[in-house]
């Protein structure tokens, strides 16, 4: 299975998720953000960062960028686009996840292991994870999700909510909302579940002596799904 | 020509920057502050001499990337 991690200027999780991809039997290819073609792939990633610095909104400018025609050609026709953290907010920025990733709801930058619920497992990115709570981590300082309530209805009827905050047990409750996300929301899918935006980084939970295991069962799962 | 944008929050959208900075001005003893809502500013040199042209361009900035409509409201002075 093929790989593309798109890598902008600031992005600062483009090599974990490139080891992370690669340890679970991806080939993976690393593309440039001023590049017009992606290389054939079963999968294209955003990583997480800070692209352009964050100006103007974070993701905005990323989502203006010379290869991100290629990304909205790609997911427009079935492909599969994955993006973390700032990934995610450059995925609503394109217009290809529907809300928006406002600042955090204390103004503060959060940096800490969270428990999110898989909330819709019939997909490509969670189908066979046997577990209904993960553990991953957050870094961020835009998390917040949030959408208008026609917006949420719709992505509520369409089961496009991927994760949400939660703890270990699964209880997803405001003490549990580590950003003032709505819903709890860490992650949502487009309507054909083939665009998954998501704020946690599996990539870091990728090796049980560093931090846990959780990521594995996510990115195994994709490599068998695909 | 000059072309300049406001961007502001849409009314109902939290605001916690503008929220903290209304509760330090109330702490600076400007207590009759109620609410502070926290925008953007920006001053677009265009070249075109044409004021409603220019203004109808800037507009398309406004909607495709200087504003982000889910949030915000421009305005264009």
């Amino acid at each position: 299975m093929k790989s593309s991690v798109i890598i902008f200027p600031g992005s600062n999780c483009d090599r974990d998720m490139d080891v992370a991809l690669k340890k679970f039997g991806f080939k993976n290819q690393m593309v440039w953000h001023n590049d017009t073609d992606i290389p054939k792939s079963d999968l294209i990633v955003l990583p997480g960062g800070f692209s352009y610095g964050d100006y103007l909104r974070c993701g905005s400018i990323a989502g203006k960028s010379k290869i991100i025609k290629s990304v909205i050609d790609f997911a427009n026709s079935g492909g599969l686009v994955l993006g973390i953290c700032n990934g995610f907010q450059i995925l609503t920025e394109t217009g290809l996840l529907p809300g928006i990733l406002q600042q955090n709801k204390y103004l503060n930058f959060i940096c800490k292991n969270v428990f999110v619920k898989i909330k819709n497992k019939e997909n490509k990115y969670f189908k066979k994870i046997k577990k209904e709570v993960l553990e991953l981590h957050i870094a961020h300082n835009e998390g917040n999700y949030f959408c208008s309530n026609d917006e949420l209805k719709s992505i509520e009827d369409n089961g496009q909510i991927a994760v949400t905050y939660c703890d270990h047990k699964g209880n997803e409750d405001e003490k549990n909302n580590p950003n003032g996300a709505l819903k709890n929301i860490a992650g949502i899918f487009n309507k054909d579940k083939n665009i998954l935006g998501m704020m946690p980084h599996p990539e870091r939970m990728i090796d049980p002596f560093l931090s846990g295991e959780d990521g594995s069962l996510f990115f195994n799962n994709l490599i068998e799904s695909l | 020509m000059k072309v300049k944008v406001i961007v502001t929050l849409k009314n109902g959208v939290l605001d916690p920057q503008g929220k903290a900075i209304q509760q330090t001005l109330n702490g600076m003893t400007f207590d009759n502050v109620s609410e502070v809502r926290q925008g953007k500013y920006f001053d677009i040199e265009v070249n075109e001499s044409d004021e409603s042209k220019a203004k109808s361009q800037v507009e398309e900035m406004c909607k495709k990337l200087l504003a982000n409509l889910v949030i915000e409201d421009y305005k264009i002075l």
